[in-house]
């Protein structure tokens, strides 16, 4: 029963691993930008949600209500500000420019908040389950976690292919010229497109805030996970993501119950197969 | 007589090609000089100065490789990391079996080799962007192997045998110069591999891939030579950190900050030239010295300025140097004039 535990425990983890790898799949996806600042903007919210508890007593989901719309109003302004600046100069500029960010972020959240682990304390909700047989039990947090990861991914599935500016997302996705010429402003719809990516990442952040201990400099490592998610899964297709996100966290959870010191590694090896045998990912999608 | 025949005839009358610039002769005698000088360093100053200079060296070394990787091959890594580790451990495992750490540290680079090898192949499988990411988990994998080799030390690390019995200002003087004749290889390497014929598909493939290969250049090839070099400068350059700090730790060694630090440095000063990481390099390191009393802050600073170079200054600050005055110190392209005239260009 402890390797059925493992794999459910696995599968609940992969839904955090896929709500965190959406915006990464998403900006990538519309605008080739792979994001090397992603882990470290999830632990900005984590340390900006516990600054605003400490700070104005404030419960928990207030917080979360207010930290997601601000992550997207910065998102959209990242966009707009730096990275749209950076797209006209190549693909290396991109990916210089979100490093330099990651490494400003690790180092003024480690000036402000010192080394130190945190946790954000949920309460009993991150701490209570339910019994679904005498061995296995299924916590709240995770549930529910795994669920807000659904109900994401469904409804940026349906913003994508039924809204108008989904419609335009996916069209300056495609080609971005021929979509300016008729009507789409590029610059606009890669706000909104990172405005989704930033918000999903503060939820994320959050999320992994409540379930596991956070410092300044875990960033990096958490990127990992995102992006192997979404290699695993395939490139450009939301369900990929999920998918590549259960597999990462249900060969994690195995991983660790064979040998603690292996939950890393597992993930990884799987990550380097898929690399090698199955580059296009597991569900080879479109993009977006 | 064909067409073209006559028309390089005729071209080749009115040009003159060369592959020097006009300030390289010069600019030899004093590079000359200041090597001269740098090797005779641990004879003139105290040790805390030559102890501080090999934090320079390894950093030209690194930010060399890196140029050579992303600059010239085009293979942005995030993961060069991992031959860093890799090195250092090489050297540790070596002294341990009595070799001297000294002789261990080439050796760390032909282990460097034999482990980039079949890494290549799965990283190559990668493109653009995902190679970045990629390489950076590869480094990962590694660092999580290595700290489950309990003869390696595990999670703690190790200390380096076999230096207690040599005198302590000798052995300064020597690290020093291993660490001196490292960046010296490193750029030295650079320079002859990309004058020859390496150079020369290496700049095409980085120009134009699809045209380079349709011309006959085995793209893959030159690409997989550019990682094995660079992956053998990296692993010296860990050996050299090891035999300098004189115990190697598994999560310091195989930390991506030494990918943000080869970054930084070569587009802050300039991808693409050779001069860049020597000119970023002194930069870097004279940032790092005059905050170091201010924290992290100086990584932000880091951070922050990469970012503004990468957006306004793409071609660094040897770039704005070489617009400005034309200078060339290591010249790897031709130099194209008009007989009689003045007019040159690359």
């Amino acid at each position: 029963m402890n390797w059925l535990n493992a794999v459910i425990q696995g599968l609940m983890l992969g839904g955090l691993y896929a709500l965190f790898a959406t915006g990464l799949s998403l900006m990538f996806g519309v605008m080739r930008i792979v994001n090397l600042g992603h882990g470290d903007l999830a632990v900005v919210a984590s340390f900006l949600a516990l600054a605003l508890i400490s700070g104005t007593g404030l419960p928990l989901w207030i917080v979360l209500v207010v930290t997601v719309p601000l992550f997207a109003v910065l998102g959209y302004l990242t966009q707009r500000v730096l990275l749209q600046r950076s797209l006209s100069s190549g693909p290396l500029a991109t990916l210089l420019v979100t490093f330099g960010l990651s490494i400003v972020l690790q180092n003024v959240l480690l000036e402000i908040f010192s080394a130190d682990t945190r946790t954000l304390d949920g309460g009993s909700f991150a701490t209570g389950s339910f019994e679904l047989t005498g061995s296995i039990s299924v916590g709240y947090l995770s549930l529910t976690t795994f669920l807000l990861a659904v109900v994401v991914l469904v409804g940026i599935q349906m913003f994508l292919s039924r809204t108008g500016l989904g419609r335009m997302l996916r069209a300056s996705s495609d080609d971005r010229e021929t979509a300016n010429l008729v009507g789409a402003d590029s610059r606009h719809i890669y706000g909104i497109a990172t405005a989704i990516a930033f918000a999903t990442v503060a939820l994320a952040g959050l999320m992994f805030g409540m379930r596991s201990s956070f410092d300044p400099s875990i960033g990096p490592s958490r990127l990992i996970f995102a992006f192997e998610a979404v290699v695993i899964g395939g490139l450009g297709s939301p369900w990929g993501t999920l998918l590549g996100g259960m597999v990462l966290g249900v060969t994690q959870s195995v991983g660790a119950q064979i040998d603690p010191a292996l939950t890393l590694l597992a993930g990884h090896l799987v990550f380097l197969a898929v690399l090698a045998f199955r580059p296009q990912g597991l569900i080879a999608g479109r993009t977006v | 007589m064909t067409i073209s025949q006559t028309l390089i005839s005729r071209a080749a009358a009115a040009v003159d090609v060369s592959r020097s610039a006009r300030s390289s002769k010069p600019s030899a005698v004093v590079m000359l000089v200041a090597v001269v000088v740098l090797v005779a360093l641990p004879f003139l100053v105290f040790s805390n100065v030559t102890d501080t200079m090999v934090n320079l060296f390894v950093l030209i070394a690194l930010a060399s490789m890196w140029n050579l990787l992303a600059g010239f091959g085009g293979l942005v890594s995030v993961g060069q990391q991992a031959y860093i580790g890799i090195g250092a451990y090489s050297v540790i495992a070596l002294a341990d079996q009595g070799v001297s750490p000294f002789l261990a540290v080439p050796l760390a680079a032909v282990t460097c080799v034999i482990f980039a090898l079949p890494t290549s192949w799965l990283a190559f499988r990668l493109r653009g962007d995902y190679f970045a990411v990629g390489t950076w988990v590869i480094a990962e994998v590694y660092r999580l192997l290595v700290v489950r080799v309990d003869s390696l030390g595990g999670a703690s690390g190790k200390g380096l045998a076999g230096l207690s019995g040599i005198d302590q200002t000798f052995r300064g003087a020597l690290t020093y110069w291993i660490a001196l004749a490292l960046a010296l290889a490193t750029i030295a390497g650079c320079y002859l591999l990309l004058r020859g014929r390496l150079g020369l598909a290496l700049m095409a493939v980085r120009d134009e891939e699809t045209a380079a290969s349709s011309v006959g250049i085995d793209v893959r090839r030159a690409k997989r030579m550019v990682y094995l070099v660079s992956a053998a400068g990296c692993g010296a350059a860990g050996g050299v950190i090891t035999v300098s700090s004189l115990s190697v730790n598994p999560d310091a060694i195989f930390s991506v900050q030494w990918s943000a630090y080869m970054i930084f440095i070569v587009v802050i000063g300039g991808i693409g030239y050779i001069e860049g990481p020597l000119l970023g390099a002194v930069i870097f390191f004279a940032l790092q010295q005059l905050l170091a009393d201010y924290g992290s802050w100086y990584l932000v600073l880091l951070g922050a300025v990469g970012i503004a170079a990468a957006l306004w200054l793409p071609r660094g600050l040897w770039g704005l140097v070489r617009d400005r005055t034309g200078l060339s110190l290591f010249p790897v392209g031709y130099f194209v004039r008009e007989r009689g005239a003045d007019a040159a260009s690359r």
